[in-house]
């Protein structure tokens, strides 16, 4: 049990302090750095998908008017680590997926880099490639681990049975397979990267755009063999991640390495969209066999969900798909397994709610056709299926408040009165409900720096905003940890300078940052009381906050939508999106509310229309641009709606806070499909709902 | 990417002679599509030159009762007008149908129509593609054949190596309207001027693919006519796509009623817009009704050729194109009635 901070800051709607600078256009981010004298540099990508490089021929692009250098695998420095595959760039000839850097040019002016690059002969030694993921794999394994730690395969109890045992007193047992599609995260901002080599000083410094300066630097650490003393990150903005900016790609070794060629020149690197959908991560395509078997009044008997998807050959990400299940509903009999086949394709990686957003498609698509053949409302049907504790750890919950969040919802989405097949029209209407969950995380290591100085409050830690509100809600919380006006406060996020904090990642930061600044201020009360000196100065430790190990702790949500299809058509559209969140305290409505609704959008747009149209045969999405890649667009967005319960929890931390970045992507995609079934009555199971799908059950 | 010439003559002669002159130049308009082929090496000219401010912007109305559109006209220049939203409503529903309000402000009534194919092994220098480099492949068949055509094609599953293979689909929404509406495209080329029926304009592939339309090189549209509908006469577009905005057309489709009369134009399907003739004669006279138009459609879709690919192929596209049509012409009768 933790003492909750008293809300007086927190609580509050209050404008983002970055928000004029970002609507003006002024904030700075990395790669618009004002550096002087900068040079630039292009990529020079593989076209083959696997194979080795047998020759560059780089005559023609040194030999053009304004080239610097180019690097090539032949040629390049070595690195101190090639440990990591992903970030080994030009450390050897070989190709191991399609689009993997094997140069760089650098050059006066980026007009004349891209044109150098595309200059640059390369011929391969081809080998026959491996890039398509089917279920039968004949590679599939078992991976060590499951992303965040998880357990690859749980077990308890015997599925098997349960599927063939309760059919004989008018239950029901359901297989089914579903898929999801390869995503890319895309945020807005590519992924770029402004990096300045000291030779002299032997000092690096790279402004960099990333989820977490800390983090960023010491992978570039491992990598050139460098001392946390000789790199300094700095990011203060983040044109949104969505978990691609989590962990550094190889693009940022690349840049280094070109900063290093030309010590005492600032080089810029910025990926284009293009390549992007080679070397930015991406969020594996999932497939998911579902067992279900439920007794007649709807309790279920047995869950089940075995997950085959993919990673790269070169690195391994196993996305840990199948862990929602294990903890959503209670069943005496349980499994969960990951099988990955490792392909000739790009590294996956983060993207918002890895895990958790694929893993509630399928089972909350397969709740909703239990309920049907049970002749059971699915709000119900989830309701009787609620556990009393963790099915997984046996603990209880830190707040589970799921079936309030579906009453909720319920209430105010009409769903008692809900449409069945209902036509208006020219279109059939249906309404669809899944829940959400996500874990709350708090990281290991954050430092904060805690001052008085001026008359204000000066708290510094390498936390990161990524668009996500975090320049506001941290002086929120400091603010009322000092029990002072939070207009007397500021906190300096975004650069190495300031103390460890952890990546921006697992909807972690504001608990874990904020559990930092809390400590931070606490200590400095006790030291230094109501009228500190100016210059009083403390940190202050999140291993040093209080940790509950005795309950489990996660943020629960209900997901109501409106589906309208075209009857003619097809044509999908989602006049009404409704959430209903318990996500503990929220810190400020404003920033809440758009990480909430951002969330459910973007869940929308993997319902709808997201889709990484894989070319097995080339080894590479076909689609990769955003004319062509579709992400859901204003028109596509009707009334959308977040709302979050009155949650007092105790156990997370001194906030109460749960996190809410990522909860908002899970179970939106599978209420889409489930609305689009009320509609239609036609199930889609693989992602994305397109017309051509429902057309052949159209009138 | 690779440096070129820029030049801006002083008129539209001179733009000829100077495109005409050097086989590998080009004509810039509002640049929306050719300067992103410029970034991705699609397009790789020599010289660049700029009309857009060398033929008329005008909307001018004609002798017949038709209206004339200035080759510099912007889409939403031509979207807002009230005599084109007052008698070609399918022409406005066209283009704001298309891309975005800020690509329309940029995008001319030339550049339009002359688009090219957004079929994405096109626009990929390192995927083979007839189009782009003839000779090389088709890299489409057999891939991602969502947006290609279903129609004009030399059949399923063409051979990928043979030079003349090519199943892409043009792109634009508004020369789907513009041929329902019996468009003519004037032009002035080396050759001198000339006036192209817009049914004309684009070609299927043949044996090469290379070539959009009929325009020789260095031919420059001028202006495009709309001649006058009958009295009475009922037009509308109705295009089918992934998202509600900002995206291309699976199927397409523009149609004029009149007296029991009816043309369609169908995008999203072919190498060119597709006008379905046979659909549009075994209508001529009969009753439009919902039936006899997904009768007609049918029959117009005899010949159509699924491409099987990566997601499922674009079968889907032969129901949709009959259900669309159909839902066109009943939005158009019902009005009437
Ligand atoms: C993201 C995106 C989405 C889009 N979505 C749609 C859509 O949904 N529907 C749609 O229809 N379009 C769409 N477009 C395409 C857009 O409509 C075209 O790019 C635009 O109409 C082209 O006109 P422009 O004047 O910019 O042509 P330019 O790019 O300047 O030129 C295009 C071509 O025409 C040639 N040309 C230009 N003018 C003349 C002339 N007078 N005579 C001879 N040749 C000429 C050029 O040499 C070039 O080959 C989209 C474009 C983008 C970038
Ligand atoms: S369909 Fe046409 S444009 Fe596309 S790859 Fe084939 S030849 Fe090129």
């Amino acid at each position: 049990m933790t003492d909750l901070l008293e809300p007086r800051a927190i609580g509050q709607g209050l404008v983002r302090r970055d928000g004029e600078l970002k609507v003006r256009g002024t904030a700075t981010y990395a790669v618009e750095t004002p550096v002087e004298n900068p040079a630039y540099c292009h990529p020079v990508q593989a076209t083959v998908a696997r194979g080795r490089v047998t020759a560059m021929d780089t005559a023609a692009a040194t030999a053009l008017d304004g080239v610097l250098a180019v690097l090539t695998p032949f040629d390049a420095e070595r690195l101190a680590s090639t440990e990591d595959a992903e970030y080994a760039v030009l450390q050897s000839d070989e190709v191991a997926f399609r689009g993997q850097l094997i140069g760089v040019v650098i050059a006066e002016t980026s007009e004349v880099a891209r044109q150098a690059a595309d200059s640059v002969r390369v011929t391969y030694d081809e080998q026959e490639h491996d890039a398509e993921l089917a279920v039968d794999h004949p590679g599939l394994y078992k991976p060590e681990k499951v992303n965040a730690g998880h357990e690859t395969d749980t077990a308890e109890g015997d599925v098997a049975a349960a599927m063939a045992t309760p059919q004989r007193d008018g239950g029901v047992t359901l297989e089914r397979t579903y898929s999801t599609a390869m995503y890319h995260n895309n945020p807005l901002e590519p992924h770029a990267t402004t990096a300045l080599w000291d030779a002299d000083a032997q000092f690096l410094t790279l402004w960099d755009s990333t989820q977490g300066v800390h983090p960023d630097r010491a992978a570039v650490c491992e990598v050139f063999g460098l001392e946390q003393e000789q790199v300094r990150v700095v990011c203060p903005y983040v044109g949104g991640g969505f978990g691609s900016k989590g962990t550094p790609h190889a693009n940022v070794m690349l840049a280094v390495m070109a900063a290093r060629a030309l010590p005492g020149r600032p080089v810029k690197l910025a990926l284009t969209r293009q390549q992007m959908f080679f070397l930015a991560g991406y969020r594996t395509p999932t497939i998911q066999q579902m067992q279900l078997a439920a007794d007649r009044r709807g309790r279920l008997q047995a869950i089940a969900i075995d997950v085959v998807e993919q990673t790269s050959r070169i690195k391994e990400f196993a996305e840990q798909t199948g862990v929602p299940a294990r903890m959503m509903y209670a069943s005496p009999n349980r499994r969960s397994t990951h099988r990955l086949a490792a392909l000739d394709v790009p590294v996956p990686s983060w993207m918002r709610a890895p895990g958790e957003c694929p893993g509630m498609f399928g089972p909350e698509v397969a709740m909703d056709e239990l309920a049907e053949e049970l002749g059971l409302d699915p709000v119900e049907l989830r309701v009787r299926n609620e556990p009393e504790v963790d099915p997984e750890t046996g603990k209880p919950w830190s707040s589970r408040n799921l079936v309030r969040c579906l009453r909720e919802g319920a209430e105010r989405f009409g769903w008692a009165e809900r449409p069945r097949g209902r036509r208006e029209g020219d279109w059939l209407v249906g309404y669809g409900v899944a829940s959400s969950v996500y874990p709350t995380m708090r990281q290991a290591t954050s430092t904060a720096n805690l001052r008085y100085a001026d008359g204000r409050y000066v708290a510094e830690i390498g936390a990161a905003d990524l668009g996500t509100g975090a320049w506001t809600i941290l002086p929120q919380i400091t603010a009322d940890a000092l029990g002072v006006d939070v207009g007397d406060v500021d906190v300096r996020i975004g650069d190495t300078q300031y103390p460890t904090a952890s990546v921006a990642g697992g909807s972690s930061g504001t608990n874990t940052w904020g559990s930092a600044l809390v400590v931070a201020a606490r200590a400095f009360r006790d030291k230094f009381g109501g009228s500190p000196d100016d210059g009083d100065e403390i940190s202050g430790d999140v291993d040093q906050a209080a940790k509950d190990d005795a309950h489990a702790p996660y943020a629960f949500g209900a997901q109501f939508v409106e589906a309208r299809v075209n009857a003619d058509t097809g044509e999908i559209r989602v006049p009404r999106l409704l959430g209903v969140f318990g996500v503990g305290r929220v810190i400020n409505p404003r920033t809440a509310r758009s990480q909430l609704i951002g969330g459910m959008t973007m869940g929308l747009s993997m319902a709808l229309h997201e889709n990484s149209v894989w070319d097995p045969r080339i080894g590479q999405v076909a689609n990769h641009d955003l004319a062509e890649y579709h992400i859901t667009v204003n028109a596509d967005v009707g009334e959308i709606e977040a709302v979050w319960l009155d949650e007092h929890d105790p156990y997370v931390n001194a906030m109460g806070s749960k996190g809410i970045g990522e909860i908002g992507i899970t179970g939106t995609a599978a209420a889409v499909v489930n609305a689009v079934h009320a509609a239609t009555g036609v199930r889609v199971r693989d992602l994305p709902v397109t017309l051509d799908k429902v057309l052949p059950g159209l009138p | 990417m690779k440096p070129f010439a820029y030049a801006h003559p002083g008129d539209v002669a001179e733009a000829v002679r100077d495109v005409a002159a050097e086989p590998n130049a080009v004509f810039l308009a509002g640049g929306t599509n050719l300067v992103d082929h410029l970034r991705l090496g699609v397009a790789r000219p020599d010289l660049v030159v700029d009309v857009r401010t060398l033929t008329s912007r005008e909307i001018t109305d004609l002798d017949d009762g038709g209206l004339r559109l200035g080759a510099a006209s912007t889409n939403s220049e031509v979207a807002a007008d009230r005599r084109v939203r007052e008698r070609y409503p399918v022409l406005a529903q066209a283009l704001l149908a298309g891309a975005t309000g800020q690509l329309r402000n940029m995008a001319t009534t030339g550049g339009n129509p002359l688009q090219r194919t957004r079929c994405p092994y096109f626009q990929d220098v390192t995927t083979p593609c007839n189009k782009r480099q003839p000779g090389t492949g088709c890299s489409a068949v057999g891939g991602y054949t969502r947006y290609h055509a279903i129609l004009g094609t030399p059949g399923a599953l063409p051979d990928p190596t043979a030079p003349e293979t090519c199943i892409a689909t043009h792109p634009s929404d508004m020369a789907v309207a513009l041929t329902a509406l019996d468009a003519q495209v004037h032009t002035l080329g080396p050759a001198g001027v000339r006036t192209v029926p817009f049914v004309d304009l684009h070609r299927l592939p043949g044996d090469d693919p290379s070539k959009d339309t009929v325009l020789e090189h260095g031919e420059l549209i001028t202006a495009i006519d709309l001649p006058p509908l009958p009295a009475g006469a009922r037009s509308a577009y109705r295009k089918v796509r992934d998202r509600a905005s900002y995206a291309f057309a699976l199927v397409s489709v523009a149609a004029v009623v009149h007296d029991g009369d009816v043309r369609i134009a169908l995008g999203g399907v072919a190498h060119k817009p597709w006008r379905a003739t046979r659909a549009e004669e075994i209508l001529r006279g009969g009753p439009l009704t919902d039936h006899a138009v997904r009768a007609a459609m049918d029959a117009e879709l005899a010949v159509a050729q699924p491409q099987p690919g990566v997601e499922g192929g674009n079968g889907f596209k032969i129901p949709l194109a009959a259900r669309t049509v159909a839902a066109t012409v009943r939005t158009l009768t019902e009005e009437q009635s």
